[in-house]
Order: C-alpha cells, then structure tokens, then sequence
C-alpha cells in the first residue's frame, strides 16, 4: 500500500463482524451516549409556554387544520356520492344527496363536481394558511428561545464558562434550539392534524356501514403496534449510526487537521488503516440497521393489503345484501389506503417528541443555572473612582478544596502599579479575576476606594476596570471596530488618537485598508504582537482608572517588543495598574513587586529591596539569569 | 467517479430491476379494483370473490419481497461505492503535500468529505433508482390507461403540464431560499462561536447587551430566512395539492360522463382514479429528483478536484536508500518561492520567501535561525523533509538531494517540534508513539523523561493512558510542547528541527523547556528557531534573516562584535542581565 491506493469494499467486506486491524485502537473518539429522553410533561408545558405569547395565530392555525382535514376527507365521500348518484345503473340517494333527484343525471354530475372544486379551493386556501400560520408561530418562538437562552448565556458568570468548553456551548445555542424546529413547526399541529384525520376517517366509515367500519378497525391496533415497535428499532439503528458518523467526522477533522504532524511521522498508512477500519464499521452498522428499516414499507402495505381484503370480501358480502352501494365500497377502500399515513406520522412524531425532549433538557440546564456572580438587588453604581485598592484578607477557591488564595492582603495606592510574580498555580491570574469580580472570593473582602465591590452594579464596576488579557481576542470586524470595543461611543478620532498613542498606528497604516481593515480570530492577518497593540489601544480608549494586564508571553519579534514595551509604559502612566508581569523590565519598574507562592503573599516590595533580601524573588531571577550563563 | 461504482454496478441494476419490478406489479392494485366492481358486483359473480381478495394480499406479498430487495440492494450499492470513495479520498488527504493545505480551508475539505460524499451515496443508494422510477411509473401506467380508455387518458394527462411548471417553478425558487437560510445559520454559529471565545472580554468589558444586540442582529436574519422559505412552502404546497386535486376531479367530471354514455366502465373510472396517481407523483417529484442529480454531479466534481490533484512531493522512482543517515546537512544556492498564499503571513508576493540560501550543517552541529515574522526561518527549515520542493538551488543530506532520497527514509529521520503542537485524540502513550507505534513502554518513558514530561505525565489521572486531544483531557501549552518534544525524539532521528518550540509558554516553563531540548539536542544535527538570544546563543552558526536573505551570520560572539541586527536584539533582551552583572562586578544592587 502506498499513495493513490485504498482497500475496497470487496476486499473488507465480511458479513459478520468486520476484521479490524492492528491500528484499529491507535485513537480514541468517545462514543456519545443515545440522545432520547422519556416524555416530560413539566418539560414539555415549558416549552409550550414559549407559544403562549402567539395565542391568537395557534388558534387560528387550529381553524385553518380543522378545515384543510375535513376538505381533504371529503373528497372520497363526495366520490362516492357522485358514484351512487349518478353513474350508477340502478341511482341511490343518500339523506345528504336526496335534494338532486329532480336533476338529470349529466346536471348531478356537473353539480357534483362543482361541490368537489369548491372543496378543493376551502383546501387550498386552508392549507396556505395552515403551513404560512405554523412556520410563523414555530420560527418566532424558536427565535425568542434563542435570544432568550443567549441573553442568559451572557449573564452568567465565568465560572460557568470555565467548566465547558466553548463548542458544547455553542451546540445548545445553535443545535439544540433547531433540533426543536420540527416540533414547533409542524410537531403540534400535525398531531392533531393527524389525530382528527384518524377520528374524522372513523366517523365517516361508521356513519356510512357500522359492520363494515368495525371489521376494518379489528385491523388498527394491529397497524399501531406493529408500525411504533418497527419505529423505535429503526430509530435505535439510526441513532447508533449518527453516532458512527459524527465519531469519524470527528476522526476526519483531526486527520486533515494533524496532516503535517502525520507526514511528519510517516503515519500515512497506520492511519488509512485505523480510517478503513472505521469505514467498514460504519457500513456494517448501516446495512444492518437497512436490514430492518426495509421491512418497514413492505409490512406497513401488507397491513393495509389486509385491510383491504377485509374490505373487498366483507364489503362485496353486505353489498349483495343490498346495505350499501358501490359508492360506499370504493370509499372504504380509499379512507383505508389514508389510514396509515396519519399512523406513520403520529409514531414518528412521538419519536421527534423524545429526541426534542432530550434537547430541551440541556436547554433548560442553561436557563436555570444562576450566575455564581450574582449582582445585589439593592447594588447601586460605582462611582467614579480613584483607585484606590484593597484586599482584605482573601480567601479564593475556584473549586472546593482547591484553594487558589489563602488569606490575601494587599494595599494598593491610586496611580501604582503592582508586578504580581510567581509560579504557574501561585495565585497571580485570581487576584486579577476577584479584582473584576469575574468570581467572588469565599472569605475577606475586595474593596475600591473602601466600597466592597460586591454591593455596586457589574457594570459600573468593569467599565472602570480595562483588562488586557494575555491572548488579544480579535472579533471579525474592522481594525476600527476592534479598538472601539473599549469604549462604543468613541469617535474615529478618539480612535485613531488611542492608537498612535500606544505605537499601533503605524502597522494599521500599512494594512490594505488602514482602520478599515477587516480582520478576525482565526487566519487574521495580525502578529501576536500587532494584536498585543490593539488590546492596548482598546484598553486606552476605555480610559479607566485601575488597569489589569496579564502580559503577553509568546515570542514576539524584536521590533514589535520595543514598541511594547514603549506603549506599555504609557498604557501604566496614571493608573492604579496590576501586571502579570515575564518582562524583567516590567518588573523592575513596578512600585510593588508582590511574590506569590501556593496563594499566600510571600514576599513584597521594590525589586531593589527584594533583591537585597535574597528570598525567593531573588531566587526566580537567578534561575533566569543562570541559564544564559550556562556553558 | 465510475471506478466507485461500477465494480458494484451489479447491486445497482438489481435494485433499479427491482423497482421496475414493484412499480409493474403495483398496476395490478387499481386493476384489481376494477375487477372487483365490473366482474364481481355488476356482472354478480360472487364465486370469484376468492381470487380477487386473494390477489390483493398476494399482490402486497409480492411487493413486499420487491420493495425490501430494492432498498436493500441500492443501499449495499451505495454503500460499497462510498466505502471505496471514502478510503480513495482519505488515502489523498493523507499525502496530499503542504502546499495543498495552505491553501485549502479545513471547513470546505470537510464538507467535501461529509457533505458531498452523502451526496453521492443517497443517488446512488435512491435517488438514481427513484428518478428512473419516474420514467417506469408514468410509461407504464400510461400503457395502462391507454388500453383502458384513450379519450379519458389524453383529456387527464392535459392538466400534467400545468402541474409540472409549477413544481419546476417551486424547484428554482427553493433552492435559494434553502441556501439562504443555511447562511444565515452560519453566520449565526459564526457569531456566537466568536462571543463565546471571547467571552472574557466581553466581560472584562461589560459588553453583553451589546453581544446581545449583535446576536439578535443575525437571530433576526435567520428568522427571515426562515419565514421566506415557509412562505413559498405555504404558496406553492397547497398549490400543488389542488393541481393534483383538479386532475383527480377532471377524471371524475369527464370519465363520470363517459360512464353515462356507456363508453367507459365503472370499475374503469375508479381504477383510473388511482392510476392517475401514477403520474401525479413523477410529475410533483421530478424536480426534486433532477435536483437531486445536479447536486451529486456536482458533489462529484468537488470530490473529483480533490482525488485528481496530484501529489507534487513522492519518492522517486529509483529512490536513493538511506536507512542510517549521518545527519549532514547542506543548503547550495537555494531560492524558494511560494505558489500561493504564504502559510504564516497569507500574502501574495512575488518576492521569494528565500533568496539563494548556503548553508553547511555538519552531523552534531547546531544552526539557530532568528528573524522577524516572515523573514524565512520557518520556510527554512521545511525545505529540509520536503515539506516543499526547492524552486532553485538544492538540499542535500549527506550528499544526495533530498529529492533523490527515499522520502520515508528522510523524513523518519527527522524531528519535528513546531510552534504550533497538535496532539490526536488518543492515549499520551500513543501520542508520544505516534511515530512508532512498535515501540516499547520503556522507550516512552526514557523519551518523555529526556523532555521532562515525565513527572507531570504521571500526576495526571491515568498517567500515559491519559487521553488527550481536544476531546480528551486539558493540557496547558507547555504540557503539550514537551509531549511533542517527546514525540519527536522517540524514533532518535539524526536531524533536529525546533521551530520557535517555546512559543507561547510563560518564564519558568520556557525554562524547563530549554532544558528538555538541550537534552534532546545532544548528538543531532539542529536547526533552532527563536526569537529568544538565550535559545540559540550555543549554536555553531546562527543566521539573521530578513525578507528570505541571510543579512547576518556568525557564533554568538561573532554576532555580538559585529554591532549589527543580532545586537541590536541582544541589547534589548539583556539590558537588565547586564546591569545585573555589572552590579555584581561592583558588588552593589544587593547580589553577591
């Protein structure tokens, strides 16, 4: 084996089990569990309650169903009537027919068939109505869950954001709300749709020929039962193979993403084996679960054949006896070939209905958690602020047990800034996170200018607050745009004035469209650096009084560093700032060096001072400076 | 495409054989009926009742084998050509050279591979059998009818023009309308994937309602996209229906009349009424069906642009051999131009990402590589396991063009640590193996302990039977680095390249790091890429590019003396390392 050959279907096919080969365990795709809930009626009235606001147009969608349903079962009624009552040898009027006697038989027919072409029309305009009323009611009300469940998303606090992993997010928002699509379209209203074609067809048949009617529904539950067992089946296999397909989606993604890492290793073949493995697998599963869903139709026709024996040789026998016409004969054999349609849509509903069950579940999880940051109701705005900083006595832990701050204390004056240095786990990014309260600390306090940040607005607070995270998020949009994020009713002027002051300017004046540059996350045209610019920027625009700066720690290139470190000095000026500091330079010039170690303070002071102590700041300087001079 | 599916035509005759078969013996039905009615009833022949009773369950009996045959053969037709279609397209992917994937989007390769090759599997499994069904249906019923009643049959079939531009009419507008709601959802993922990657910025900022303001934005258009497409479902559905309807009336008015003047049986006019159908169906499908077609053609000429393009970087045919390279490297006179977008800057540019390049890297020699952004390095260094092919000039390894070598031979003796590190899905074991999977725990282990990752490998849950990847356990970047670093020692290759391998790690793991690779290092030739003076100070030769030309080279010292770029970088990296140092000369500045 080699380029430009695969193994064939011929080659791998067995009918058993498919033969995997050596490379068959070399990754692992977790298999997903079956998505179906049972039917929950709490679930279910909330979901309804989502319809509650388009009350009016549901009612009139049930009028329009109610109207498209008894037109459309007219017509083979109104057929056989035109058949006794006219084409017949020997005419036989029913109570509803008795009024044409006096016409000639071509009058009837023409009158008839003039009955059937207003059904017809009612028809039409009741089903315009119907599909235009359920597709309005069904998409207004997916779109109020989506806004609904994305406004809760952005309330909620990060811990929420920390514990998933932004694509699981993002299916609830997007898959999920659609997966209910169907329901809400068409789901309810097909129901009863469906619900009062059956019970209209039944009353029909009886009113027509009780006996006749009753040998036929001796078929029904037979039809129910036999059509809902095959349903579920056939929608286990289906679920089992969507499982299939998404873990080799999932396999296809990675092998076209890790390609250079494959030819790399020269892993080319090991890993056509793994996939060939995983095709044949997936065929396998495929045809078994065809096995059964084949027999779906021939059994579903073979229950109707059945039917209409029973009508045929029943039928024929009350027919000599002179009970009922050829007319009513060939309508009961129409209303028996529409039985099943309605019956094969009620299962495969109630199978919709399971799967929207498990979807809603995970919807509502969203809206019921509670922001673990919950504002105050009696908060009030922050107001403007000097800066001045304290924490007092903090005790922080993201999960319980894992303690991140043990008993923090730490005074910082307005227009200071703070180098906070440590270890990877020491404590330096909470201190940031309580200072926005992106978290609240379990004990202690955290207070600016003496007000403890949990009584004042979110709002007010981080409005006051710039954070410049260490990875610049860039969102799609204009260079322009993305700076102004810091501050939205900042003018093209401001704008500008933001970026020539932090040395951005002159690399956004040399892209393709200056500020009007389109840019975003991924494939953006930006260096890590150049990104680094425009967080400053945003940062600047927002003008606020305490700065919170997680430095950049990726290699950026010499040129772009001095201009860094050179808007970074001028980003400080002025402001109470907090820096994660990996630049010596940085450090160096903090007014307050905090050391971290396991969430305690261990050391604080000038770099001079910390230096003269010869405690653990010293220590990490050294271990920088020792490895250049290694060899 | 023909190489998928002809093998297995065999399966694909049977099932459209099969259709053939059900669509005939379906016939019998209406035909039924109408023996019931004329024979039985109206000419009072009861003894017969058996026969017909019993023909409709046999009929059904008969489907019933038929209808299970055709499903079943087209989707093992189906199926068997997608399998051979997906290990041909997999088997491509998987040595399709970089230059290929620069320019390719991870997304369109996965719709292709997805999207379109579900495509391709539903006409072969149904949609070639339904579309020829339309065909069966209509001449055979046709044949039908005109044996019935010739007048009835011209006089129904003159309403299926007008049905027939409907549908066609619905087609074209659908479609579209389709598209468009598929882009508003997309932009509708875009924009929330995008929010929720940023959300600490969002929040750093308090921008929620204006998050929430943009989401609505596009929340809307998807509504509307969505209501415009039920709009013409609800124009046009109905419309259809009473189309059908009308035909189904005409029947009843024009056959009923025939009926009255004797030139048409009863039996006649109720079997028609059902054959009608016949035609309804085909007319009110074979939109959808032609769609259908057009849209596995066209999946097939995607798949076919990716199984047609050839593969620029292969053995060649009398490959040179080198089991047990040295590990001599030489770049003579080479220039190397991109075809398209750069990889790491995506320009177009005519300048060459590398002018007329010499270089002499002896076995165990150590070459660092420094430079701005798109100076070259990377490019470099790719040159190396023919990840491109040079445009001028060449590259040897001890003596043989890398274009004349065995490229397994080459590149397995090669290793690879890039800035960017991708784990699979799977075990750290395996990850760590992923180069050879034959070898020994043992081997593993000295590998991951030789990059340091040892000890945190063993803190994790389940130690090297952790998985990793995206949908295992977090790592942090600079777990990930090493476990790379690993990896790429495992097999012992004689040539080291490191490509920027601290990118992206804070002060004390960069330290660690460097460790790992001094020791990963030792007794290979390396080429090392850094933006950091410290990473590469050891080198035998270090290389200043700029705009894909050496601009300065030379040892450390060399480099240092000479006053130019390289120390320039120097002096801003070690400002503070050599205050520090002449502090402590002069026994201040508290150092000892």
């Amino acid at each position: 084996m080699g380029a430009g050959e695969y193994r064939t279907a011929r080659e791998l096919h067995n009918r058993r089990q498919p033969v995997l080969s050596a490379n068959a365990d070399r990754f692992y795709y977790k298999e997903e569990r079956i998505f179906e809930k049972p039917f929950d009626w709490v679930q279910f009235k909330r979901l309804a309650a989502f319809v509650v606001p388009y009350t009016r147009q549901v009612l009139l969608a049930g009028l329009a169903v109610l109207a498209a349903t008894l037109t459309r079962l007219a017509v083979p009624w109104l057929t056989a009537q035109t058949i006794d009552a006219t084409l017949e040898a020997e005419v036989r009027f029913t109570r509803w027919t008795q009024w044409l006697e006096p016409f000639d038989r071509p009058q009837r027919l023409a009158i008839l068939v003039g009955l059937m072409l207003a059904v017809h029309v009612v028809n039409w305009i009741a089903n315009h109505e119907r599909i235009r009323l359920t597709n309005w009611v069904g998409q207004k009300a997916l779109y109020d869950l989506r806004t609904r469940i994305f406004t809760h998303v952005q309330s909620l606090s990060m811990r929420f954001f920390d514990t998933r992993p932004a694509g699981s997010i993002l299916v609830r928002i997007t898959n999920d709300v659609d997966s209910l699509q169907d329901l809400f379209t068409n789901g309810l209203i097909n129901v009863l749709q469906d619900l009062l074609t059956l019970v209209g067809i039944i009353a029909i048949m009886m009113s027509m020929h009780l006996k006749l009617s009753l040998v036929v529904f001796t078929f029904l539950p037979l039809m129910l039962f036999v059509t809902a067992r095959l349903r579920t089946r056939v929608r286990h296999g289906w679920q089992l193979v969507r499982i299939k397909r998404s873990r080799m989606t999932a396999h296809l993604a990675e092998a076209i993403q890790g390609v250079r890492v494959t030819q790399t290793f020269c892993q080319e073949e090991p890993n056509k084996d793994f996939f060939a493995d995983m095709n044949v697998d997936f065929r396998h599963t495929w045809l078994r679960v065809q096995r059964q869903n084949a027999w779906f139709m021939p059994i579903v026709e073979l229950m109707s054949a059945l039917a209409t024996a029973a009508v045929y040789w029943y039928g024929t026998r009350v027919l000599r006896s002179g009970d009922i016409t050829v007319g009513v004969l060939v309508a009961f054999a129409t209303y028996v070939g529409q039985f099943w349609e309605p019956i094969n849509r009620l299962t495969q509903m109630y199978g919709n209905i399971l799967v929207a069950m498990a979807s809603s579940e995970r919807i509502f999880e969203y809206l019921d958690t509670k922001p673990t940051v919950p504002q105050k109701p009696d908060a009030r705005p922050l107001p403007p602020i000097r800066g001045r900083v304290e924490l007092d006595n903090v005790v922080f832990a993201y999960e319980e047990g894992r303690t991140a701050l043990d008993g923090v204390s730490l005074t910082v004056e307005p227009g200071e800034t703070v180098a906070l240095v440590g270890h990877t786990g020491a404590g330096k990014t909470s201190i940031i996170n309580l200072l926005s309260r992106f978290y609240d600390v379990n004990e202690g306090a955290v207070r600016i200018d003496g007000i403890d940040v949990r009584d004042v607005t979110l709002e007010s607070l981080r409005r006051q607050i710039a954070v410049v995270l260490q990875e610049t998020f860039i969102f799609s949009g204009t260079i322009m745009d993305n700076i102004r994020f810091g501050r939205l009713d900042a003018t093209d002027e401001e704008v500008i004035a933001a970026a020539k002051a932090v040395r951005a300017h002159d690399f956004i004046m040399r892209l393709p469209q200056g500020y009007d540059t389109e840019v975003r996350e991924r494939g953006s045209r930006l260096s890590m650096g150049e990104r680094q610019l425009i967080s400053f920027a945003r940062a600047l625009l927002a003008d606020p009084r305490i700065l919170v700066l997680d430095e950049a720690t990726a290699s950026i290139d010499t040129q772009t560093e001095l201009l860094i470190q050179e808007a970074l000095a001028r980003l400080l000026k002025g402001r109470t700032s907090f820096v994660i500091a990996h630049r010596l330079s940085t450090i160096r010039n903090a007014d307050k060096i905090v050391v971290l170690d396991h969430g305690k303070i261990v050391e604080m002071g000038t770099h001079d001072s910390l230096m003269a102590r010869r405690g653990v700041y010293y220590g990490l300087i050294q271990a920088q400076f020792k490895f250049l001079e290694e060899a | 495409m023909r190489r998928f599916y002809m093998p297995y035509a065999l399966w694909g005759i049977g099932s459209v054989l099969a259709m053939a078969a059900l669509t005939a013996v379906g016939l019998i039905r209406p035909w039924l009926l109408q023996q019931l009615i004329d024979r039985v009833i109206k000419e009072q022949r009861f003894d017969e009742l058996p026969y017909w009773v019993f023909g409709v369950v046999a009929v059904a009996l008969v489907r019933g084998v038929l209808n299970y045959s055709r499903q079943y053969l087209g989707h093992v037709f189906g199926q068997n050509a997608t399998l051979d279609l997906r290990n041909a397209l997999y088997d491509k992917l998987q040595y399709l050279h970089f230059t290929f994937y620069d320019n390719a989007h991870t997304g369109d390769l996965m719709s292709r591979v997805t999207a379109d090759v579900e495509a391709f599997r539903m006409f072969l499994s149904f949609g070639f059998v339904h579309l020829m069904d339309i065909f069966f249906m209509t001449i055979f019923s046709l044949v039908v009818m005109l044996a019935m009643n010739v007048k009835l049959t011209l006089v129904t079939l003159a309403s299926m023009p007008l049905l027939l531009v409907v549908v066609l009419r619905f087609e074209r507008q659908v479609h579209p309308a389709f598209t468009r709601v598929r882009e508003a959802l997309a932009a509708l993922s875009t924009a929330t994937q995008e929010n929720l990657y940023g959300i600490r910025t969002v929040k750093a900022f308090a921008r929620e309602s204006f998050e929430v303001q943009k989401f609505s934005a596009h929340n809307e258009e998807y509504l509307k996209a969505n209501l415009f497409t039920a709009g013409l479902w609800a124009r046009y559905f109905p419309a259809i229906e009473m189309l059908s309807n009308l035909a189904l009336t005409l029947i009843l008015a024009y056959g009923g009349l025939l009926v009255l003047r004797g030139e048409l049986t009863l039996g006649e006019l109720v079997a028609f009424n059902s054959l009608i159908w016949y035609w309804i169906w085909p007319m009110r499908e074979v939109g959808y069906r032609i769609n259908e077609l057009t849209q596995a053609v066209a999946a097939g000429e995607r798949l076919l642009e990716v199984l047609d393009h050839p593969v620029a970087v292969q053995s060649p045919r009398a490959a040179v051999r080198l089991p047990e390279m040295k590990g001599h490297v030489r770049f003579e006179h080479v220039t190397f131009r991109y075809q398209s977008p750069r990889p790491d800057t995506r320009e177009v540019t005519d300048h060459p990402a590398l002018v007329d390049i010499n270089l002499d890297a002896p076995p165990g020699s150590v070459i660092g590589l420094i430079g701005a952004t798109g100076s070259g390095k990377s490019t470099l260094v790719s040159l190396i396991p023919r990840f491109y092919d040079v445009t001028e000039g060449r590259v040897t390894v001890d003596g043989v063009d890398v274009r004349d070598l065995d490229l397994a031979d080459l590149r397995r003796q090669i290793g690879i640590v890039l800035q960017e590190t991708f784990l699979w899905s799977a075990s750290i074991k395996e990850n760590i193996a992923y180069g050879r999977r034959t070898a020994t725990m043992e081997e593993i282990v000295a590998a991951a302990k030789l990059a340091q990752a040892h000890d945190f490998i063993m803190e994790t849950p389940n130690g090297y039977d952790t998985i990793v990847g995206e949908r295992g356990m977090g790592l942090s970047g600079g777990q990930k680095q090493r476990i790379a670093i690993a990896r790429a020692i495992l097999n012992n290759p004689r040539i080291l390249i490191l490509d920027d391998a601290t990118a992206s790690v804070d002060m004390e793991t960069e330290h660690e790091i460097q460790v790992a690779l001094r020791n990963a290092m030792k007794g290979r030739t390396t080429f090392i890429i850094a933006h950091r003076i410290s990473s590469l100070k050891h080198a035998d030769e270090i290389l200043v590019l700029d705009q894909g030309c050496v601009v300065e080279r030379g040892t450390h010292e060399e480099l240092l003396a000479r006053g130019g770029i390289y120390r320039a970088i120097y002096d801003i990296q070690f400002r503070d390392y050599e205050e520090q140092r002449a502090r402590r000369a002069h026994g201040n500045g508290g150092c000892c």
